[in-house]
């Protein structure tokens, strides 16, 4: 699934990064690589840009970007909800 | 001294500096943002610090002199960078710093890195990049305390041992830790030879699993920092919510996160807007007086006027803006300081991409409402070459406060007191529909800016949300202050120039009749400001002033007036005047008019008191000055008919919300994109604009009737 399908609070491991453009690069050079685990904590205002946090930091990106990213729900590591 | 220390200096000494005094040792500050570089950067060099720009490029060059051990070395403070591999200017000039590709710059001696503890991995990835440049490196680890308030314990030692570079706890503020910080940098300097070996070992890790495509590269990165990580950090962060996601609750809030964003936004506009007029009325009020005093006591003649009306109006003109400035980048660096910048671009991104703009765009944007100069210098946050073109080019189009006078006047010359519907002020219906037209227009000309000359694919939005942090004093005035500097030495210059030359446009050819002075200018100085007049009765009736004294004074101050219109009427400009008449007219400007726009070109406000010499009102009016009002109201064209109608009123500021009438603003455009051909784009599009929409107004009004 995409990144962008994991609901607000949740955590997801990082399988893939499709293409290979400036924004895959990007993402890679800021610690989005397969088998980094991330968590969604919401999307802004008008539903775009979202916010995640990985590596003890967090992290806001496009969706369009988000969907670049392929994950697999981590159900067992959820953290509350928002 | 150690010997090889002498012997790396004089090699440097011969090799590349030109200036022998400065220090021999080369150390460059590299870090990610909000990674603490700054305060390290300050922490370490004091005062002695000066910021510049690399050459032909805008990014900022901060560099100082760092007292080591026994020698000082030049610490080169490098721009904040996640990565050195990519594209963007930032990481291009870092590279070219430590390959030692810069003129002026030698090759660094020795790499301080400075890695926040509470960040470990993605700050030690820069480091991992940073290896391969063979430059002795070591490590500042900032934050450690924040860290332990985080349960996170980092085995400093181990760290070391694993990455094979010194690491030292740093904690800048009370500067624990510089010292050994300066120790370990002099022994990485003299053991430079041995470096070598242990850096490929190190390396190995990496070239193992590299099989020349970046991504497997950046990925083997991760792995080798996985595996440092592991192993030196003795307790994990808890993946409780961190304090800033608190913060951010509200702050990134939905609905709160909006009405925050817009009170900060107001009280950073109220600041530039008002609060910044208290030190400009005064440096105004003393720039005048300087000037009185200049002409008081100088011979008259046309040194004198040159340096008055010239040189020290110049000077003045300069200088009047560095309140807003200052004040806007004390906001700016407080907000980044923070960590909210960053938040506010999150908030509004999506409403600026629809225009083709990022998130942070906005606050230059919104500064422009007050003054397009530092708005224009604000877009530097930007890190987007061709975004912060196209906010460039958009942001004078927000009416700044020197349209307010302008608008002002026509407001009160011709539509005061009146309503619609009978309690709507039409005057603020006015304002506000200028001002609206400046938005608007803005937002048409981005998205046509951004979908032809500026077209670039999104450039990636993936932006750090860093940590909320206290913001730190002396960072937040030391950005203050160096902004401040710059502007005068990038922009004041050629404000300067510029204001001398309309100077001399305005004042030649000369009147023979206004070199041949009367007696009393010298005790009076000729049409100037209000204030002077008052003081100088004051100081020589004290109250018991004769009337015929005043009444004389009264006379030869409508005889001065008079003959500054005449002078003003005949000189260049005023030949300029008449020369774009025809091609005002459509707008259904006469030459008189045309005067103002020309002179109004040193800056908007300029037209009313122009105005009020061609109309021999006295240079001293305002917006607001009966005599000036009235004056307008009555003026006549060549032709006998009313040279100001409503609608010559409305097509005026129509014209001032659009065109480019700001040589300060082409200055600081000239600076920020390192272009005149920027500069004069922006100056042939906006006037264009500005024509057709006040030929619009103009005729399209006259068809309607009125």
């Amino acid at each position: 699934m995409k990144l962008t399908n994991i609901p607000n609070g949740e955590s997801a491991e990082v399988i893939a990064i499709s293409g290979n453009n400036r924004i895959t690069k990007r993402l890679m050079e800021m610690g989005v690589v397969p088998g980094v685990s991330v968590r969604m904590i919401k999307s802004a205002p008008f539903g775009d840009p979202l916010e995640i946090s990985l590596r003890g930091y967090h992290l806001a990106m496009r969706i369009s970007e988000a969907d670049q990213i392929e994950v697999q729900s981590e159900r067992l590591k959820v953290n509350g909800s928002e | 001294m150690n010997p090889k220390v002498v012997n790396i200096a004089e090699e440097r000494r011969t090799a590349n500096d030109i200036e022998s005094k400065k220090p021999e040792i080369v150390i460059a500050l590299a870090g990610n943002p909000n990674a603490g570089k700054t305060t390290l950067f300050n922490s370490l060099t004091g005062l002695r610090q000066k910021v510049a720009n690399y050459p032909g490029v805008t990014v900022e060059r901060k560099e100082g002199v760092w007292k080591l051990s026994e020698n000082a070395a030049r610490l080169i403070d490098l721009p904040g960078l996640y990565s050195l591999d990519a594209t963007s200017l930032d990481e291009q000039i870092a590279r070219n710093v430590l390959t030692g590709k810069l003129a002026d710059l030698p090759k660094p001696d020795a790499i301080v890195a400075v890695v926040d503890a509470t960040n470990l991995e993605r700050n030690l990835y820069l480091v991992t990049q940073l290896l391969e440049y063979k430059i002795p490196i070591v490590i500042a680890l900032t934050m450690v305390d924040v860290a332990e308030k985080q349960s996170l314990e980092i085995d400093t030692k181990k760290l070391s041992v694993l990455l094979r570079i010194p690491v030292v706890e740093v904690t800048a503020t009370q500067r624990i830790g510089t010292d050994e910080l300066a120790g370990k940098v002099t022994q990485a300097v003299k053991d430079n030879q041995n470096s070598d070996d242990v850096l490929d070992e190190s390396t190995i890790h990496l070239s193992l699993q590299d099989d020349g495509e970046i991504n497997k590269k950046i990925f083997a990165r991760y792995n080798f920092i996985s595996d440092v990580y592991q192993e030196s950090v003795k307790r994990k962060q808890t993946e409780e919510r961190s304090f800033s996601e608190k913060i951010d609750r509200i702050l990134t809030h939905k609905f709160f996160g909006l009405i925050i964003l817009i009170g900060i936004l107001l009280v950073v506009f109220q600041a530039i807007f008002s609060w910044a007029n208290v030190p400009m009325d005064l440096l105004e009020a003393g720039f005048g007086a300087l000037g009185d005093f200049t002409r008081t006591n100088l011979p008259p003649g046309l040194l004198t006027d040159l340096i008055v009306d010239g040189v020290i109006a110049g000077v003045g003109g300069v200088l009047v803006f560095l309140p807003q400035i200052l004040l806007l980048f004390l906001f700016i660096s407080i907000l980044e300081d923070t960590g909210y910048m960053a938040r506010a671009a999150f908030l509004l991104d999506k409403l600026m991409s629809r225009v083709g703009l990022h998130g942070k765009a906005f606050l230059p944007l919104m500064s422009s409402f007050a003054c397009a100069i530092p708005g224009i210098m604000a877009t530097r946050t930007i890190e987007n070459p061709k975004d912060r073109l196209a906010t460039i080019m958009i942001a004078p189009f927000m009416s700044c406060s020197a349209r307010l006078p302008v608008y002002a006047l026509m407001i009160a010359t011709f539509f005061a007191g009146q309503t619609i519907f009978g309690f709507i002020s039409l005057g603020a219906v006015l304002i506000l529909s200028m001002y609206a037209l400046g938005i608007i227009t803005a937002i048409i000309v981005a998205f046509i800016l951004k979908q032809t000359i500026l077209k670039s694919p999104p450039p990636p939005f993936v932006m750090e949300l860093p940590p909320y942090r206290l913001p730190n004093l002396r960072n937040v005035l030391q950005s203050m202050f160096n902004n401040g500097w710059e502007f005068l030495k990038r922009a004041g210059t050629v404000i300067l120039a510029i204001s001398i030359i309309l100077w001399a446009l305005t004042a030649f050819p000369r009147q023979t009749d206004v070199t041949s002075p009367g007696i009393s200018q010298n005790q009076i100085a000729p049409g100037e400001q209000e204030a002077v007049s008052n003081i100088t009765t004051g100081d020589e009736s004290c109250g018991c002033q004769l009337p015929d004294q005043m009444q004389i004074a009264e006379q030869e101050k409508k005889a001065e007036e008079e003959k500054q219109g005449l002078a003003l009427r005949n000189s260049y400009a005023g030949q300029l005047g008449h020369l774009i008449e025809p091609v005002i007219e459509p707008l259904g400007f006469d030459w008189k008019i045309g005067v103002a726009l020309i002179a109004s070109f040193a800056a908007r406000e300029v037209l009313v008191s122009t105005l009020s010499i061609i109309y021999n009102t006295g240079k001293d009016s305002n917006e607001e000055s009966e005599g000036l009002i009235s004056a307008v109201r009555d003026a006549k064209k060549d032709d006998g008919t009313p040279a100001w109608t409503p609608l010559t009123a409305v097509t005026l500021m129509v014209f001032f919300v659009l065109a480019m009438q700001c040589m300060s603003t082409v200055a600081i455009v000239r600076r920020e994109t390192n272009s005149w051909s920027w500069a004069i784009f922006m100056v042939v599009y906006m006037t264009i604009l500005a024509y057709a929409a006040a030929f619009l107004t103009y005729q399209g009004g006259r068809l309607l009737g009125f």
